[in-house]
């Protein structure tokens, strides 16, 4: 399990990998933001971490579809579901992966995006812990979409399409949880709502994965 | 008619909005069901000559 | 010949075939004259509300269509289930059957009660905790039936939306939760709420009911009818491909 993490953040990393293309989306989402409601830090502000959050939520989106897609073009999909690592170990390491390559950074990079929408400055750290405990629910959802279309030709439109409304519960806490952080208010129930999401994410849907991955390479 | 008063737009809109998805679904099936019922005959025909 | 009757025998194909076809006139008779009966006595034969006026009539439509949405859904999570375990093909047509069905049922809610949003609440579309908690369970519906259409494989295409069904009802109620959570509602539950005339007296509450009964009437017939449907066009799948083979 620990040998795919590894392989797999290794392959990310690598030039191609896709590694920074998630930041390098959210950069750009969160510069055009204020071309499109107006420099005043008294519009961004407020709406600075819905969109720190949604930017984020996309960029996790983007790299979805090579979760599997690559693996299953070289065949080493069908070695891993035959390798004594059992499948629902493979679709956890996958969604470690993908956390690590892209949520992680993310959440990591949020912090100094949000100087540029006028955060003030207690929601810094809160959006960083946000999003640090939201994203792997995201991503461990995102990998499920990907295990679900994986044998499809055409898939990617159709993942974003699966994913996005399983995606509302974390966006809705995570964003609560940044946004009275901001606001300097108590954020201890939404906190724990996201956690118990992601850790309900961590529990249950690596076998709900797992089961879409063995539908898919039969 | 009865007298629906100032909301008469209301009214009528959800009533008929209902009705032409309402209708509009069970055309879709019959149709659908018709099509495919002629098309499988067709084949069973196909198969038994 | 075997003599045993139990629930399972109807999941063969050819037997629910035989006996949905002379149920099937019946039932959709019986669900026009519901709806007919229901809506006619809704719309013309019952009295304005003191303050809502007219626009209360809006529920025979609203409460029935927002029912079976749900329904619609639960059914699809039991007849997933259902094929998971058992791998009866007419639960897996079954459950395909449904979606489309349960879709419109979500837009009639949805647009019923915009409309009735409209006029009490000053606006089209108000970000209320029910009314978005049904465009959310639109989107499943929409992801729901696109999946089906994108494989190929109907035994594929069965087992990928059973597990989507399944992982989809858990974070449709999750989602439920959390939006209500996310906005409590800007408008104080029962005294505007659809619900509270339920409560409120029998010339509401009968004909809501009339129409209710044919709301699952119609349900239980459309879903019947496109279930025969899939029946037949898998049955034409198989035929053409062995012919393609020939």
């Amino acid at each position: 399990m620990i040998r795919i993490l590894s392989r797999d953040v290794a392959l990310a990393v690598r030039a191609g990998g896709g590694f920074g293309l998630s930041l390098a989306f959210f950069l750009i989402v969160v510069v055009l933001v204020p071309f499109g409601v107006g420099p005043e830090t008294a519009v961004l502000a407020p709406i600075a971490p819905g969109i720190l959050w949604l930017g984020a939520l996309l960029a996790c989106l983007l790299s979805l579809d090579r979760v599997f897609a690559l693996d299953r073009e070289d065949g080493a999909l069908d070695l891993l579901a035959t390798a004594p690592v059992p499948l629902e170990g493979v679709a956890l390491a996958k969604a470690g992966a993908h956390w690590l390559t892209t949520g992680l950074p993310l959440s990591l990079a949020a912090p100094f995006l949000a100087v540029l929408l006028g955060l003030p400055a207690p929601g810094h750290l809160w959006l960083a812990v946000s999003l640090l405990v939201g994203t792997p629910a995201l991503s461990l959802i995102g990998t499920f979409g990907a295990a679900l279309t994986v044998g499809l030709k055409r898939g990617g439109l159709l993942l974003s399409l699966l994913v996005l409304p399983l995606y509302v519960p974390t966006l809705i806490f995570g964003a609560d949880v940044a946004r009275r952080g901001a606001e300097g208010l108590a954020l201890g129930p939404p906190l724990a709502l996201l956690g118990a999401v992601t850790a309900g994410c961590v529990a249950l849907l690596p076998f709900a994965t797992a089961a879409a991955l063995r539908v898919s390479l039969r | 008619m009865p007298d629906l008063g100032k909301y008469a737009v209301e009214v009528g809109a959800a009533y008929g909005l209902s009705a032409v998805l309402i209708v509009g679904l069970v055309a879709v099936t019959l149709w659908r069901g018709k099509r495919v019922k002629r098309a499988l005959d067709a084949a069973e025909g196909r198969r038994n000559a | 010949m075997q003599t045993e009757m139990s629930l399972w025998s109807y999941a063969n194909p050819t037997r629910f075939m035989a006996t949905t076809r002379p149920l099937l006139p019946w039932l959709s008779a019986l669900a026009a004259a519901c709806l007919v009966v229901g809506l006619v006595w809704g719309f013309f034969f019952t009295p304005d509300d003191y303050r809502q006026g007219s626009t209360v009539k809006i529920i025979y439509l609203h409460v029935p269509s927002a029912l079976m949405a749900i329904n619609a859904w639960f059914m699809m999570l039991v007849a997933s289930l259902i094929w998971l375990i058992r791998r009866h093909h007419v639960s897996a047509l079954a459950a395909k059957a449904a979606a489309p069905v349960g879709v419109t049922m979500t837009l009639v809610a949805l647009v019923t009660g915009a409309v009735w949003g409209s006029p009490m609440w000053g606006t089209w579309w108000a970000w209320d905790p029910r009314l978005t908690s049904f465009l959310i369970l639109f989107l499943f519906y929409l992801g729901y039936m696109a999946l089906w259409a994108a494989i190929e494989d109907p035994d594929t295409a069965a087992d990928l939306t059973s597990v989507l069904c399944l992982v989809g009802s858990v974070f449709a109620v999750l989602s439920r939760y959390a939006v209500n959570f996310w906005n409590q509602g800007l408008h104080q539950g029962a005294s505007l709420s659809l619900d509270k005339e339920e409560n409120v007296a029998d010339v509401f509450y009968i004909p809501l009911l009339v129409c209710i009964a044919g709301f699952v009437l119609l349900f239980v017939a459309l879903v019947l009818a496109r279930t025969r449907t899939e029946i037949r066009a898998r049955r034409l799948h198989a035929l053409q491909l062995r012919e393609r083979m020939a």
